[in-house]
C-alpha cells in the first residue's frame, strides 16, 4: 500500500510529465494564458490519462508482450513491436468514447472543454504515459495509480503555469523575451521546485 | 528560379521559421533528450529521417486522400515510419536507443511531423516536400544540437564523450554543473536562444498584451 502511495506522489511531482519529462509541452505552453481553460484542459487529460494507461497495460500484457498470447496458443509470437500503433489506436478510441460520455452525462463540461478534447489524441504526455508504463513494467493497479497520479500531476503544473503567466501579462519584460521566452524561464522555475520534493522519497 | 526557391523552401525553417522557437513545435521530445550531445545528434537524425520521409510519402498520395479520413491515414504513415526507425535504432545501437527511452515512440505525436504533413506536404509536390521536411528537421536539428553541446559541455566537461575539461574530482580545475544535466536547465537555455534569436530579428518579438501608459513611466507616488 504504501508502495502505491509513494508511486502517486513521485507520478504527481517528482516524476512530473511536463515538468521533468517535457512532455505535453506544446500543449502546455499554448492554452495556459488563462486559468480557466488551463484547467478544463487539465482535467481532459486527468480523465484520459486514468483510463488510457490501465487500458494500454492490459492489452500490452495479454495481446503485445513477447509471449502473452500464450491463452491462445500462440507462445511464441512477440507483437510488441505494434505497441506504438496499437496504443495510439486506443487512446484516439478512448477519447472518442469519453467525448461521447460526456456530451451525453455532463452536457456542460463538454461545452467547456470544446476543442481540447479531441487535441488530447495527439498530446505526447498520453501517449508517453503509456510507453513509460511499458518501460518501467507496472502492474494493473500500479498503471491505474501511475496514469491518475501523472494525470493530476500535469493538471497541477498547468494551472499553476497559467496562474503565474495571468500575473505577468502586467509586468514590463524585456522585448526579446516577451511571450514564449519567458514562459520558458517561468517553466524552468516551476520546474526547479517541483525539483525539491525529490528530497521526499 | 526554381532552384532558388527549394533553397528558401530548405534554409527558412532554420532561422526564420524555425519550428521550435518560432511556430512552437515539438519542444516535447526535444528538451528531454537533450543531456548530452550524442543522444541529441541521434534524435536529430531520426527526426529528419521521418519527415522528410513522411512529407514525400504524404504528399504523393495528397490526391487520392478523402479529407475525412486525411488525420488517420496521416498519423498511420508517422507511426509505421516511427516504428522502423524504432526498430533500426534496437537493432544496431540497442546501447543509444535505451537511453533514448520512449522518446523515439514520441515522434509520432511530435507536432512538427504531423503540422508539416497536414500544412506543407497536402498542398505541394513530392520534391518540395521532402525539402520542407529536411529543411524542418534541420531547424529542429541546429536548436537540439546547440541545447545538447551546453548542456553536456558544462555539466560533464565533455563533448560527444571526449573529456574536454578535467573534472575537479579527478585533479583538474573544472566544477562540474550538476545543474546542466537537470530539467531546469533546458528551459533555460532555450529561452535563452529564443531570447537572442529575437534580438537578432525583431520581426519576431510578440507584441506585449498590456503595456504602460508613456507619461505612467517612472511616475512614483
Amino acid at each position: 500500500m504504501s508502495a502505491l502511495l509513494e508511486l502517486l506522489l513521485r507520478s504527481i511531482f517528482l516524476d512530473n510529465l511536463a515538468l521533468s519529462f517535457f512532455l505535453g509541452i506544446c500543449t502546455f505552453l499554448a492554452v495556459s494564458s488563462r486559468v480557466d481553460t488551463a484547467l478544463g484542459v487539465g482535467l481532459a487529460m486527468l480523465a484520459v490519462m486514468t483510463v488510457t494507461v490501465p487500458v494500454n497495460n492490459l492489452i500490452y500484457t495479454w495481446l503485445l508482450a513477447p509471449g502473452a498470447l500464450a491463452w491462445a496458443g500462440l507462445g511464441d509470437v512477440d507483437l510488441s513491436f505494434l505497441r506504438l500503433i496499437a496504443f495510439i489506436g486506443v487512446i484516439a478510441a478512448m477519447v472518442q468514447v469519453l467525448e461521447m460520455a460526456l456530451e451525453f452525462h455532463i452536457p456542460k463540461l463538454y461545452r467547456a472543454l470544446g476543442i481540447f478534447l479531441p487535441l488530447i489524441t495527439v498530446n505526447c504526455a498520453i501517449l508517453g504515459g503509456s510507453l513509460f508504463m511499458v518501460e518501467r513494467s507496472y502492474s494493473f493497479v500500479e498503471s491505474l495509480v501511475y496514469g491518475f497520479g501523472s494525470g493530476i500531476g500535469w493538471a497541477l503544473a498547468i494551472v499553476l503555469f497559467a496562474a503565474i503567466r495571468e500575473r505577468l501579462k502586467y509586468a514590463d519584460i524585456p522585448d526579446g523575451l516577451q511571450g514564449l521566452g519567458i514562459n520558458f524561464i517561468i517553466a524552468g522555475i516551476m520546474s526547479f521546485g517541483f525539483m525539491a520534493f525529490a528530497g521526499m522519497g | 528560379m526554381m532552384a532558388n526557391n527549394y533553397w528558401k523552401v530548405l534554409t527558412r525553417p532554420l532561422i526564420d521559421d524555425n519550428p521550435l522557437t518560432l511556430q512552437i513545435l515539438g519542444i516535447c521530445s526535444a528538451l528531454a533528450v537533450t543531456t548530452s550531445l550524442d543522444t541529441a545528434l541521434v534524435m536529430s537524425v531520426v527526426v529528419i529521417c521521418v519527415l522528410a520521409l513522411s512529407n514525400g510519402a504524404i504528399s504523393l498520395i495528397r490526391h487520392g486522400l478523402p479529407r475525412s479520413v486525411r488525420i488517420i491515414v496521416q498519423i498511420t504513415i508517422i507511426a509505421s515510419l516511427v516504428i522502423i526507425v524504432d526498430q533500426i535504432l534496437q537493432a544496431y545501437a540497442f546501447e543509444l536507443s535505451k537511453r533514448l527511452s520512449v522518446f523515439v515512440g514520441l515522434i509520432i505525436t511530435n507536432c512538427i511531423v504531423l503540422g508539416r504533413a497536414e500544412g506543407f506536404a497536402m498542398h505541394n509536390g513530392v520534391w518540395p516536400s521532402v525539402l520542407d521536411g529536411i529543411g524542418n528537421g534541420l531547424g529542429y536539428a541546429l536548436v537540439l544540437v546547440i541545447v545538447g553541446a551546453i548542456r553536456e559541455f558544462f555539466g560533464k566537461g565533455s563533448l560527444l564523450n571526449v573529456q574536454i575539461l578535467i573534472p575537479a574530482s579527478q585533479g583538474g580545475a573544472f566544477e562540474p554543473l550538476h545543474l546542466m544535466l537537470l530539467p531546469p536547465s533546458a528551459f533555460f537555455i532555450i529561452g535563452g536562444i529564443i531570447w537572442f534569436i529575437r534580438r537578432k530579428q525583431p520581426r519576431q518579438v510578440e507584441k506585449p498584451e498590456f503595456s504602460l501608459r508613456p507619461e505612467q513611466v517612472g511616475d512614483s507616488r
